[in-house]
């Protein structure tokens, strides 16, 4: 049997986080009723003109610089043509022959090291509406439609096929999110469709040079599903090829629960876009200044930032690159070190309780009710000896249903730690006297005895017993 | 004289004086409709109370002892492609012919800010598809000097035949200047961007524009005061400095420098037009112009090329009709595919699905850049013809159209025949710059039309050599019998 390597592009469209759409003044705000925020324009109404909406250049600039491209001195935009009742003109305004930016690239990191995926391009577009069938598409009796997303501001970023391997695809699509989440001009939410990828995917012998015909897969959901979709792609194109078949161009879906790629369009059926240019835009002359002033204000990337946490905070690269995969992870990380400057300790908490609460309930960091300050408080409290661990285990649950701060919890549920060594001794006879088995056991040398007496110790005093102290007094006693 | 048959700025001057009010008016050019619409199909919709209801707010104006301004009270149509809100706008197609926009075209809203009243909408060939309102998917507009024989469009007609003072037309590659001189009157093409297209139901998006038909020279320059000026809606609008275009109506061309483009009077061009056209340039001679020939030397590469062009842009600009949203749906269709083709095929018309099939040609792969680049390349060369004219020229002059009005169902058979009648107009689309057709005398009843083009936002230019002609020659003050 040959051996195949893959070849892996990708194109993500992100959409952008405007107050109005691109080509309109109709609000862009997410999960309204079916067809509130249209107007004549966005419905593709006879007579009515596109206005560029000049923030959406801004980002597209933005997000540009961001991913390391050429910022185009003339740009236009061009039509797109195809027929599909979501698109109201049955033309996207698109970019095709003068995208606003090109030859970027993305730095990706994988088990196998640090590698450069180029970007072909990045453009400027409208998106378009969408469609809600009545069961299947197939059977559907019909079908209504939905034009809020139509005329929604995308800019779609075409990745070179540099790409060999399922991880690279996820990586890389990871990190482009990541990137363009910090230059703050899309939240990336593919949940709601706000980041869409879809993955080109061909296979060769390991040597050629020629590339093999390539399918593409559309609209994956998830960085999950990039993977395995790329990852079954690339086995179903190599068996095709081992039997001496040979691949069609196409378009494919993903079928998620089944775990295949299943055929939508062949490249019989591919369209023939006709673009050119939309006579109703002018052509943009870009500003080197704009672009300049634009870059003055990029934050830092997530790659300089991650530099910068194992350099100033000592951090171990692990950390520093999960703490600052999304922007609001590392913003709220450094906004809790202003109150508590722990770089180790902050991490543990925001790697472990924190992460794993939102896990659980399926939450961003931004929806998270505790405050980096709150738990910087916490943490103080822990580091003063007011609470245990163990104690703290349990005000950040409640700080994380409740939103409460840490001191009035701790106040409200009597938690302070109990540090009299008076009060502690008393339990620790207490504990001594109902166990005389277990306080045998460790006369006798069994040294492990000691712990189920602390432990008892701590349940007497529901976890407020300051643990070092029971120690200590439990040794003494025995 | 009838009332119908008066200019506005002779209607405005009544007003003023109270000889006459803005009801009295309206209710003339209703009753001349009422009397002759059936003759000459002007009128695909009247909007009477409407109408009626604004010339009454003029005349509480006049009452209160307001001021108005030139156009306020002026009986106005509007070509049936410019969208008026609440208003049914059926670009003369079957596609939309229960199509009611919720928006107002830039033109209409400013004519409304006016106070002007707005009459009605008028036919037109299809989606603005032809050269004689033949391709209506309605009816034919008659032409007001001889029933058998085109008008161009029903502004045109209606402005002729008394059922509206002025108008609003459009022009693609011609319509509101071959229309003008079919029917004897003033039409003028602004500079592209110098009216709003906002509202003006697209056919090719870079070479349509809005623009007056009058009766005389004076009507036009108010109409343009009315409808010029930057929109914000639409983004290749451009702001011009002209605040009042009738500062333009001089009577005086000493010293200008006419040129005349033999290209424009070759054989293809009926010889009682030529005669009209050379002696209307005697007459500017005469006047003190200093008239000569001149050459636009790629001229007769504009035809091609204004089709290309206008086909691939068309294709793009209809394809929003297919059935889905608004105007004509197929019924009981199969499936969306079959919806989108039914719809298409049942609500255009021939001659816009030629053009569809033609622009959907042009643009695709393959063909795009031998057909199409070469057409914006032939544009280009067009476009530094006329640069080099106006570099000696102040203004050039040409026949409006081949023929005078040429009889309906002449042409109608053969599409390239009915193209030619536009190859004086349409290189000025190509080229963006104005122009104006004004009447430079009849052969055999019919008015003949003299083109005057100037360079891009010159209209002042065109206004002042108009009208120095029209006030030393007597063709303006001639009425058709109906
Ligand atoms: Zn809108």
């Amino acid at each position: 049997m040959a051996q195949y390597e893959a070849v892996i592009g990708l194109e993500i469209h992100v959409e952008l986080k405007t107050n109005t759409k691109i080509f309109c003044t109709s609000a862009t705000e997410f999960g309204v009723d079916p067809n509130a925020h249209v107007c004549p324009g966005c419905m593709g109404m006879p007579g009515v003109l596109p206005v560029l909406n000049k923030q959406v250049v801004e980002y597209a600039i933005r997000a540009g610089l961001a991913l390391n491209c050429t910022i185009a001195d003339f740009t236009r935009f061009d039509r797109k043509h195809y027929y599909y009742p979501d698109l109201p003109c049955n033309y996207q305004i698109s970019q095709n022959y003068f995208p606003i930016a090109k030859n970027g690239y993305v730095e990706i990191e994988t088990e196998k090291g640090k590698k450069k995926i180029g970007i072909t391009k990045a453009h400027m577009e409208e998106d378009a509406g969408k469609l809600v069938h009545q069961g299947n598409i197939a059977t559907t009796p019909y079908s209504l439609v939905d034009y809020n997303r139509a005329g929604m501001p995308l800019i779609e970023i075409v990745s070179e096929p540099d790409i060999r391997t399922p991880e690279e695809a996820r990586a890389y699509a990871e990190k482009l999110r990541s990137i363009i989440q910090y230059t703050g001009v899309s939240d990336c939410r593919m949940e709601e469709g706000s980041l869409r990828c879809d993955v080109n995917v061909s296979v060769r012998p390991v040597g050629t040079t020629e590339l093999g015909t390539k399918t593409e897969i559309k609209n994956l959901n998830s960085f999950k599903a990039i993977q395995k979709a790329t990852e079954y792609e690339i086995e179903r194109q190599i068996d095709i090829l081992e039997e001496g078949g040979s691949i069609v161009q196409e378009t494919r879906t993903w079928d998620d629960n089944k775990g295949i790629t299943i055929s939508m369009r062949t490249k019989e059926e591919a369209h023939d876009y006709r673009y050119f240019p939309d006579p109703d835009l002018v052509p943009l002359v870009i500003d080197r200044e704009w672009v300049e002033s634009i870059k003055a204000t990029l934050p830092e990337l997530p790659d300089r930032r991650k530099s910068r946490y194992i350099s100033e905070y000592g951090l171990p690269e692990y950390d520093a690159i999960i703490l600052t995969q999304t922007k609001e992870t590392a913003d709220y990380f450094e906004d809790c070190l202003k109150v508590f400057p722990n770089p180790k300790t902050v991490s543990n908490w925001i790697m472990g309780d924190l992460t794993r609460l939102l896990n659980a309930n399926n939450m961003e960091i931004s929806e998270c009710k505790i405050k980096p300050q709150q738990l910087a408080e916490m943490l103080k409290m822990m580091d003063r000896g007011t609470i245990s661990g163990k104690i703290a285990k349990t005000v950040f649950e409640e700080m994380f249903t409740s939103g409460k701060d840490p001191g009035t919890i701790v106040k409200e549920k009597g938690l302070v730690q109990i540090s009299d060594e008076g009060a502690i001794a008393a339990i620790v006879e207490e504990v001594i006297a109902k166990n005389p088995k277990s306080v045998e056991d460790f006369r006798n040398g069994k040294d492990k005895a000691i712990g189920f007496l602390v432990g008892q110790v701590m349940k007497a005093s529901k976890g407020k017993a300051n643990p070092a102290l029971v120690n200590k007094l439990l040794r003494e006693k025995l | 004289m009838q009332l119908y048959q008066m200019t506005a700025r002779e209607l405005h001057r009544r007003i003023v004086n109270k000889e006459v009010s803005a009801v009295e008016i309206a209710n003339a050019v209703y009753q001349r409709i009422e009397t002759v619409d059936e003759k000459i199909k002007a009128y695909i919709t009247l909007l009477k109370e409407r109408a009626l209801e604004r010339a009454g707010a003029v005349d509480a104006k006049i009452a209160a002892g307001e001021e108005i301004v030139p156009l306020s009270g002026i009986p106005i149509a509007v070509k049936d492609n410019v969208c008026m809100s609440g208003v049914r706008t059926t670009c003369a197609s079957k596609m939309l012919y229960n199509f009611v926009p919720p928006h107002n075209a830039t033109a209409v809203e400013k004519l409304e800010a006016n106070v002007a009243v707005l009459l009605g909408k008028t036919n037109l060939d299809e989606f603005a598809m032809g050269s004689s309102a033949e391709n209506s998917a309605f009816f034919v507009t008659k032409n007001p000097w001889a029933a058998d024989r085109a008008a161009g469009d029903g502004s045109a007609a209606a402005v002729a035949a008394g059922e509206a003072i002025c108008a609003l037309g459009s022009d693609t590659g011609g319509a509101i200047r071959r229309s003008a001189a079919f029917c004897g009157l003033v039409g003028m093409k602004p500079t592209y961007g110098a009216v709003s297209r906002y509202g003006l139901v697209a056919h090719a998006s870079s070479l349509d524009q809005i623009g007056p038909i009058t009766r005389d020279v004076t009507d036009c320059a108010l109409m343009l005061n009315a409808i010029c000026g930057h929109d914000s809606r639409d983004s290749t609008s451009v702001n011009l400095s002209v605040s009042d275009y009738t500062e333009y109506l001089i009577n005086d061309v000493r010293g200008l420098k006419i040129g005349v483009p033999k290209e424009y009077l070759g054989e293809n061009i009926e010889p009682e037009v030529r005669e009209a056209i050379e002696a209307a340039t005697e007459k500017y001679s005469s006047l003190g112009a200093l008239v000569e020939e001149t050459s636009l030397p790629h001229t007769k590469y504009a035809l091609p090329a204004y089709y290309l062009i206008a086909a691939a842009e068309a294709s793009s600009n209809l394809a929003r009709y297919d059935g889905t949203r608004y105007g004509y749906r197929a019924e009981n269709p199969e499936d969306v595919l079959d919806m989108f083709i039914r719809s298409r095929s049942e609500g255009f018309g021939e001659e816009v699905q030629r053009r569809i099939v033609l622009g959907t040609y042009v643009l695709s792969e393959g063909n795009y850049d031998t057909h199409y680049l070469e057409a914006l390349k032939v544009r280009t060369l067009i476009k530094q013809d006329f640069d080099r004219a106006f570099e000696k020229y102040d203004v050039l002059i040409s026949p409006t159209a081949p023929s005078p009005a040429f009889k309906i169902g002449e042409k109608a058979g053969d599409p390239v025949q009915m193209y030619q009648s536009d190859i004086c107009t349409l290189p000025v689309n190509l080229g963006g710059i104005p122009a104006l057709s004004i009447p430079a005398g009849f052969v055999n009843g019919l008015p003949v039309g003299m083109q005057l083009m100037a360079k891009p936002f010159n209209e002042g230019m065109l206004l002042r050599t108009a009208y120095s002609f029209e006030q030393n020659t007597p063709h303006h003050c001639k009425y058709p019998e109906l």
